[in-house]
């Protein structure tokens, strides 16, 4: 596979960035780095890149057939290789143009410094740009200077830049971050196009996550310097493995309660409903997804909750229905518009919801 | 396969070495080195032989000369300055940009360049000074001609410091002000001046600093009398022509530790408001 | 550009205004222009053929040399400095880096007559390394080295202090993209760094300029006045001038005068430059 992360963990004085990171990419997907802030989604990045180094593995706890703290880039580890022999593409967030260059000297850059002997020639190194403008479709756009540009049109340019080298690692650090919400959608739709056609591996950090559900092959979530889950885009939204999975893809109702019985699995709640139950020693949170919500006007189900109607919005593909509760509990339920209409809900009904599928997350013991 | 330690030293951009290596080799035999020539000299001077050169009443003249007119002329370019810093970023005027290039002439032109142009308007047959002799008004070979000399010098330094930090005011505050009732002069007194108290004292101390070791545009005017206009950057060279090496240090090195002294404090206000404030002085 | 109109024209009082634009104007014009305008008057007040004989007699043309000659060692080689200080100081962090900035600083602060002073203690005949040299014949105080020396101290910060601000504010994304691509370190200075500080360099390399020959109490001191000799333009002009050769005097001086307006004019054109490169990268 492309790259592999054995073991890297990095710390900054008492910050812990990354704590003990394993990782695989297979050639030619499209990995997203997600996380909020802090996270160490970036600091990998830049590890991978070597624009940073892992810390040395400690000496005791080490386990001796690991590498512990490597890279490496198809089985050969990078440690001793600096950024430019890597031959990764890096995009920065704020694009990092040469703003003193034209567009057309940007993209050739990478080739230019090369030594002379692997150097392209000068009509090589012409059509080469020339394919990446049409690649970017910036056509026509050779001559002008990132001064002269949008938003948008440098983050192309940047991309044309580090693919120009025809890297063998793709890494892009947060790259439509600094740009409009439109901007932003069309750029992603336009990456994963490109991606289909260029099939470099890619590694995307982003701390957005409709933008790493949309575009990326899998889905690596990180928080606080560990990687929660890995999985494809669906993988992770609808088979959350921890509590922060859930929380922070997507909109989550949360039910404080307890559990009876011994046993914790996803399905449908029994009699058990939270609400009945004060919360005890077992106290855990149940999770609901809005649209995992049954809604109806009258008690159907005995352990359906009981809710008054606070807010509806109908801006969006499903209503949004906001509940609440006699506990003063806020509840969202998510429902297609043609649902809504056919109930008539209206605001200050009282009305009683029942979750279709709830998720409990058992806290790791360790022994 | 372990990794040796140096490689698992953070990446930088390359060219550390050179670049670092270069800059201390450089700054130590150009400045250092000499600097510590000179600390050295002062202090394995007998001391005995020190406070002999430094109390010898022509020295202590030209201290008493200089520190005072550097500190006078300081303080007026601090009035003027400020008046004039206001004005060029506040007001609109014809000619107002050709003023602003203007104030850094002093600065942009040979000392000795300034000195005998002063010296020439201001002797008894100047342009100015012809028609201040008779009144009594000696604006040159005195020291009142030592002051104007200074205040030359020191302008620009109190007016380019002053200007970024008037840019920097916040116009609401004075506008805030005004709508609870105070009258303009109010404002100016009690938030406009105690905001740009910070660049105006380092304006001042930098003002003054270099006043206390200006040689080229004060000898002219000055006179250089003995005990009456000589200032003390011209007293070391004096006492250098008589090859008096030790006695040169010693006032030198007063001077030198005066002015290091100032700039630590300019460096202090600047901490010190920055902690109070958080503003940049 | 509204907040133009927000500005103090509509909170002072016309009349304040007024009054403080005139002190304004009258104490520059005073304490500035005249000056200037004397150091003309006075070296065309004999007529063009004395000028021009001023300029062009032996002492007056050895001087100029000297400065000249001053200038054009000082200058490249602070130039250099300037650069490589600018590099380890902006891309890179270190304990004392602080301490290193306001030491490159530290000619500023220093009279030039200590300056020469310092170069006497150690280059002089009684000084630390005077005798060596002299045994190996070369001499530096009362010399020409010594008169280069003095220059070097006295415009060591120029190039620096104009290049570290701005590339402190500059950053170095620019020189990691271009890593990331593959350059060396020479490429990434010569290509991406270079381009990016241009105007400071070059404003910085005419300021250090016009005060390598305008300098006049470093050099003074270390230098044995003896006209022909070891005189600066600015060694010269004390000289006829305290010989009461005014019009030699002022003549020398309007060259160096009109040095100092070109640098003055230099200097606005090209702090408007830098302003505008840099507001324009960071408006989107």
């Amino acid at each position: 596979m492309s790259v592999e992360v054995r073991g890297v963990s990095k710390t900054y004085g008492s910050f812990t960035a990354l704590r003990d990171i394993n990782l695989k990419i297979e050639t030619g997907e499209l990995v997203a780095l997600l996380g909020p802030s802090g996270s160490g989604k970036t600091t990998l990045l830049r590890i991978i890149a070597g624009m940073d180094t892992p810390d040395a593995p400690a000496a005791e706890g080490a386990i001796a057939d690991r590498a512990d703290g490597s890279i490496l880039f198809f089985g050969e580890d990078v440690a001793t290789m600096s950024v430019g022999q890597r031959r990764v593409g890096f995009v920065f967030q704020h694009y990092a143009l040469f703003k003193h260059m034209t567009v057309f000297d940007n993209i050739a850059f990478g080739l230019r410094v090369r030594p002379k002997s692997s150097r392209p020639s000068q009509s090589e190194i012409t059509d080469r740009v020339h394919r990446l403008l049409k690649l970017i479709q910036l056509e026509g756009f050779g001559q002008r200077f990132p001064m002269q540009l949008s938003g948008g049109q440098r983050q192309r340019v940047a991309l044309a830049r580090a693919l120009a080298i025809e890297p063998r690692i793709l890494l892009l650090d947060e790259p439509f971050g600094a740009l409009d919400a439109k901007v932003r959608q069309s750029l992603r739709e336009w990456l994963r196009r490109l991606h289909e056609e260029m099939h470099t591996t890619t590694v995307l950090v982003t701390h957005d996550q409709e933008e790493a559900l949309e575009v990326a092959d899998r889905v690596v979530v990180m928080n606080q310097a560990k990687i929660e889950q890995v999985g494809s885009p669906a993988e992770v939204f609808h088979h959350p493995a921890s509590e922060f999975v859930i929380d922070f893809l997507g909109n989550v109702n949360v039910f404080h309660g307890r559990i009876a019985g011994g046993d914790f699995q996803p399905g449908p709640l029994s009699a058990n409903l939270p609400q009945l139950q004060s919360v005890g020693a077992n106290a855990t949170k149940i999770y609901v997804r809005p649209h995992e919500m049954k809604i109806a006007r009258s008690k159907e189900d005995a352990d359906a909750i009981e809710a008054t109607v606070e807010r509806i919005n109908r801006a969006g593909v499903n209503a949004k229905i906001h509940l609440q509760t006699n506990q003063n509990d806020q509840v969202r339920v998510d429902l297609p518009l043609d649902q809504l209409d056919a109930l008539a809900l209206e605001i200050g009904e009282r009305v009683y919801f029942k979750p279709i599928q709830a998720r409990v997350f058992a806290p790791d013991y360790t022994i | 396969m372990r990794t040796s330690k140096a490689s698992r030293r953070r990446p930088q951009l390359p060219g550390w070495g050179l670049t670092f290596g270069f800059t201390i080799f450089y700054l130590s035999i150009v400045v250092l080195i000499p600097l510590l020539a000179l600390f050295l000299k002062s202090i394995t001077m007998d001391w005995s032989e020190f406070v002999a050169t430094m109390s010898h009443p022509r020295v202590l003249a030209a201290i008493r000369l200089t520190f005072g007119a550097s500190f006078l002329a300081a303080l007026i370019n601090v009035v003027f300055g400020s008046i004039t810093a206001w004005s060029l970023i506040r007001y609109r005027f014809p000619l107002r940009k050709l003023l602003d290039a203007l104030v850094d002439l002093p600065f942009a032109m040979p000392t000795a360049v300034s000195g005998i142009a002063l010296a020439t308007i201001y002797s008894h047959t100047g342009l100015v000074g012809s028609n201040l002799f008779p009144l009594g008004i000696k604006t040159a070979n005195s020291g009142l001609g030592v002051l104007i000399a200074l205040i030359f010098i020191g302008f620009p330094f109190v007016v380019r410091t002053l200007q970024p930090a008037i840019e920097d005011l916040d116009h609401e505050m004075e506008q805030a002000a005004a709508s609870l009732g105070a009258t303009r002069f109010q404002t100016v007194m009690k938030v406009t001046i105690p905001s740009l108290l910070p660049a105006i004292l380092t304006g001042f101390t930098l003002a003054f600093a270099r006043a206390l070791g200006e040689y080229g545009s004060v000898i002219f005017i000055a006179g250089n009398l003995p005990m009456k206009t000589e200032i003390a950057s011209l007293l070391i060279v004096s006492r250098l022509d008589e090859n008096d090496v030790a006695g040169a240090s010693a006032i030198a090195f007063v001077l030198l530790t005066a002015t290091l002294f100032i700039l630590l404090l300019i460096q202090a206000i600047g901490w010190y408001f920055n902690r109070r404030t958080g503003r940049q002085t | 550009m509204a907040n133009d109109k927000l500005k103090a024209d509509s909170v002072d009082p016309w009349w304040v205004r007024w009054l403080l634009i005139g002190a304004t104007v009258g104490f520059m014009v005073f304490l500035l222009v005249l000056p200037l305008g004397v150091i003309f008057w006075e070296a065309i007040r004999k007529g063009w053929g004395v000028y021009v004989k001023a300029l062009t007699d032996r002492s007056a043309r050895n001087a100029i040399m000297l400065s000249l000659v001053a200038a054009g060692i000082s200058v490249p080689l602070n130039f250099l400095f300037g650069l490589a200080a600018a590099w380890a100081t902006t891309k890179y962090t270190f304990p004392g880096k602080s301490l290193l900035i306001s030491m490159i600083d530290l000619p500023f602060a220093i009279s030039p007559i200590i300056a020469g002073l310092m170069y006497v203690l150690v280059f002089g005949l009684q000084g630390w390394l005077g005798a060596t040299l002299a045994s190996w014949g070369i001499q530096v105080i009362f010399a020409v080295p010594g008169v280069v020396l003095a220059t070097i101290f006295v415009t060591f910060p120029f190039v620096a202090r104009e290049l570290i601000p701005l590339m402190q504010e500059q950053g170095s994304e620019e020189e990691w993209a271009a890593i990331s691509l593959g350059a060396s370190g020479w490429q990434t200075f010569l290509k991406v760094t270079l381009p990016n500080i241009k105007w400071a360099i070059l404003y910085g390399v005419l300021l250090c300029n016009a005060r390598a020959m305008g300098e006049f109490g470093a050099v003074s001191v270390v230098s044995s006045n003896i006209r022909g000799r070891t005189n600066t333009i600015p060694l010269q002009i004390d000289a006829l001038y305290n010989d009461y050769n005014t019009a030699a005097a002022f003549a020398l001086a309007s060259i160096l005068a009109t040095l100092g307006i070109i640098t003055l004019i230099a200097k606005t054109l090209l702090e408007q430059k830098i302003e505008r490169q840099n507001g324009q990268e960071e408006s989107t």
